[in-house]
């Protein structure tokens, strides 16, 4: 999944930016020590928007594009902060199947933020995710912990729209 | 040397220890196709292109990164081999923009070559790359992932040997693709415009930026004076573009091609370059009578400029203010030559023949106007794109009777063209001005040949006078890092972005990794050089008539006021990243 750079402006604090330097300063110079240092910076942010990979960049010794070649290798980072509503639209197989592509462009649309992203305001954001493993409701959508399965495209407004109005 | 005896295609070969199954079957007259594989630079083992038998082994073996062994048999072309390289290629293809006819690298690209090798007619895969992928944000390249094999060639060569990786394979599966970091452009990254990876990608994926169609249009103006100046490595490269070997002279042609090209004057850079020394000479020689911001930092190469502007940015002060040779020469033009022939600077185009795309954004930097208002050099292009303008006039370039230069300049200038030659220049001018007599012998061979760190030290002026070179911004890095840690102490170094010097820079022809793999041609290019200067008169820029009379009739002192505003320029830190 392609993750697109956040629109949503960087607010990391002195207390986060020092944790993230004493881990940096316990790994330096150790082989193979960019995984955990990226793994630990998101603990500490949520998410890797690309002033905490300048900052693990420069005190690692590595290029910044060194550093986001990790990160968008691996699906367990992210360079998008969640929103406060998190829409997952399942993948997997058995969504896939049942029309999970045209739920998703749904609810892309009626967000207006892509896979992988963040409205500008931070309110929303969206992914795509594996499965959830709900495949008996097959196709399904989370917000945040609430799970609507069995859809079809033109529900999606409606049950969106509980959020977007709130 | 130790060696080791196999058998390849059932004939005995004895090859040195160390050496790949490729280095061995090269010996006995096998080229085995490479494609990601480039000797010092990469060896990954990726394309698999080159994969062989070796009996005893599970599967095929890939003859770039395999070590030969003792008593090894192996088979390089079998049906089955040939069978799996077709297969690999085709699934190279299928994800390829393939536009031959209309594409920048036509009758050069080595994936077109062995397509054609392979005799592959049609692709049995369907392919959706249908769209050019083109990102020209940068001044200096443009790069079309459509064409990209993702041989990772550029990315080795970006971080291994220029240290700045600032390029690299983003994302992971069929959606890998090479890129910056957050997948920003070229011109928000901090890129040292080097063109390093330009010279080494197989296909047309990476490109120089293409100016000539301004120079066309210059030519055709008949109320513009076009003046073109040639650095000096190109005489010993632009042959290569013609098919000739690696390392032939073709001077004299080349400034007949110029001439049949319609430039009003054709000059020699070599003479800017003996500038450079007056300038930098009396410029050393100060900051060591008086200890003053030790070692001195050589300024010719932009790519190093910008690698110090943004990684570097301690050493600034130590640089040399002067101007390069190439902007040097814009900014003669623009004033002594100008006012000599009673032009207007307005009505003179100054064209410049560089090794180096970095040069396309010299030629943009602050500070490099001696005439205000207009920029010293209007338009700079690579060997490659001369070569382009040659052929597209039809000119013979083999047949071509040699002219020469409209000018005079040293060798001194000349060896400018190699790593170590702007060192051996300015050592040549710096001892006879301090010494105050003729050098005994004025070669400086320690500071010759392709080392990546070369150091001497010599007696000039009754004290020690400590050089390095360095060329390859990774040993331009551990050596500016020794002398942070205070592990080494030098009075002069000479600085070249890229490995070998101008010689190898990133705008000089491109050569295919069956050539590059078996000769260095840092090494070929500059015996070239080499031998121009030990066969000539001038050898010592401060001897060079020409530059006698810019200073009387022009400029003045070297370093005198009317010197420094026209051949000086400044330098400031630059931010490494662009975050809006
Ligand atoms: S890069 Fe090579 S194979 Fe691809 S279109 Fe150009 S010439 Fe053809
Ligand atoms: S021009 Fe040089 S620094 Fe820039 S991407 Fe290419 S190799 Fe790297
Ligand atoms: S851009 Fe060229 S050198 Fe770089 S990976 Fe692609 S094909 Fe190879
Ligand atoms: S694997 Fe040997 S050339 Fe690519």
């Amino acid at each position: 999944m392609p993750n697109l750079k956040t629109k949503v402006p960087f607010k990391g604090t002195p207390e986060q930016e020092s944790k993230l330097l004493g881990i940096i300063e316990s790994h330096k110079g150790k082989r193979g020590a960019t995984m955990p240092v990226l793994q630990q910076a998101q603990d500490i942010y949520g998410y890797l928007p690309e002033e905490v990979q300048i900052t693990v960049a420069e005190g690692l010794g590595l290029s910044l594009s060194e550093v986001y070649g990790v990160v968008s290798f691996y699906s367990q980072f992210t360079v998008n902060p969640k929103g406060e509503h998190v829409v997952s639209v399942c993948m997997g197989t058995a969504c896939y199947v049942k029309g999970a592509a045209s739920i998703l462009e749904r609810v892309e649309r009626k967000i207006g933020c892509e896979a992988g992203s963040i409205t500008a305001d931070g309110r929303f954001s969206v992914d795509a995710t594996r499965c959830i493993g709900a495949c008996g409701l097959a196709p399904v959508i989370t917000v945040g912990s609430d799970v609507y399965g069995r859809l079809v495209p033109d529900e999606v407004d409606g049950i969106l729209g509980k959020y977007t109005d709130k | 040397m130790e060696t080791i005896k196999l058998t390849i295609n059932g004939k005995e070969v004895e090859a040195p220890k160390g050496s790949t199954i490729l280095e061995a079957a090269r010996l006995t007259g096998i080229n085995i196709p490479t494609l990601c594989y480039l000797k010092r630079i990469n060896a990954i083992g990726a394309c698999r292109i080159c994969v062989v038998e070796v009996k005893g082994a599970r599967t095929n073996v890939a003859a770039c990164a395999y070590p030969a062994a003792e008593g090894m048999v192996v088979e390089t072309n079998t049906a089955s081999l040939i069978k799996a390289r077709r297969n690999t290629l085709e699934l190279i293809l299928s994800n390829h923009r393939m536009d031959c006819l209309t594409c920048l690298r036509n009758r050069s690209c080595e994936l077109q070559k062995l397509a054609a090798d392979f005799g592959i007619q049609h692709i049995r895969y369907d392919t959706d790359k249908t769209e050019p992928e083109i990102e020209d944000s940068s001044l200096h390249l443009v790069r079309d992932n459509s064409k990209c094999i993702l041989c990772r060639r550029c990315v080795a060569v970006c971080k291994y040997n220029q240290a700045v990786a600032v390029i690299g394979p983003n994302d992971r599966g069929y959606q890998t693709h090479i890129s910056c970091a957050f997948d920003r452009n070229l011109d928000e990254s901090p890129c040292v415009s080097c063109g390093q990876c330009t010279a080494v990608c197989p296909t047309a994926a990476l490109n120089e930026k293409d100016d000539t169609e301004k120079v066309w249009k210059a030519l055709g103006d008949p109320a513009k004076h076009v003046v073109v100046g040639v650095a000096p490595s190109i005489r010993v490269t632009i042959g290569e573009c013609f098919g000739e070997p690696v390392g032939t002279n073709a001077e004299g042609r080349m400034v007949a091609a110029l001439n049949r090209l319609g430039f009003d004057r054709v000059f020699d850079i070599n003479h800017t370059a003996d500038l450079t020394v007056m300038e930098e000479g009396v410029e050393f020689i100060k900051r060591l009578e008086t200890n003053d911001r030790l070692p001195l930092i050589t300024s010719c190469s932009p790519a190093w400029i910008r690698f110090a502007e943004m990684y570097y940015t301690d050493f600034i002060p130590n640089m040399s203010s002067c101007k390069s040779p190439q902007q040097m020469f814009g900014a003669v033009i623009k004033t002594f030559y100008a006012k000599e022939r009673g032009i207007d600077p307005k009505d003179i185009v100054t064209v410049s023949i560089m090794p180096c795309t970095a040069k396309k954004f010299e030629i943009h930097r602050e500070n490099e106007q001696a005439v205000d208002g207009l920029p010293d050099i209007d338009i700079a292009i690579t060997t490659r794109e001369l070569s382009r303008m040659i052929s597209r006039a039809g000119i013979m370039f083999g047949e071509l009777d040699g002219e020469q230069f409209d000018d005079i300049a040293s060798t001194a200038g000349l060896i400018f063209g190699t790593t170590g030659g702007v060192m051996e220049a300015a050592l040549r001018t710096v001892a006879e001005i301090v010494d105050k007599k003729p050098l005994e012998n004025v070669e400086f061979t320690e500071v010759r040949g392709v080392a990546g760190i070369k150091e001497a030290v010599y007696k000039i002026g009754g004290r020690d006078v400590r050089v390095a070179c360095a060329s390859g911004l990774t040993n331009v890095k551990r050596l500016l890092d020794s002398i942070r840690a205070g592990e080494k102490q030098y009075d002069f170094i000479e600085v070249m972005a890229c490995p070998g010097g101008c010689i190898n820079g990133g705008g000089q022809p491109v050569q295919p990794s069956s050539v590059r793999n078996n000769i260095d041609l840092r090494e070929e290019r500059a015996k070239a050089i080499y031998n121009m200067d030990s066969g000539a008169e001038l050898r010592k820029s401060h001897e060079n008539p020409l530059i006698k009379r810019m200073y009387d009739e022009y400029f003045g002192e070297p370093g005198g006021e009317k010197a420094h505003h026209a051949l000086h320029t400044t330098y400031k830190r630059q931010t490494k990243y662009k975050l809006d």
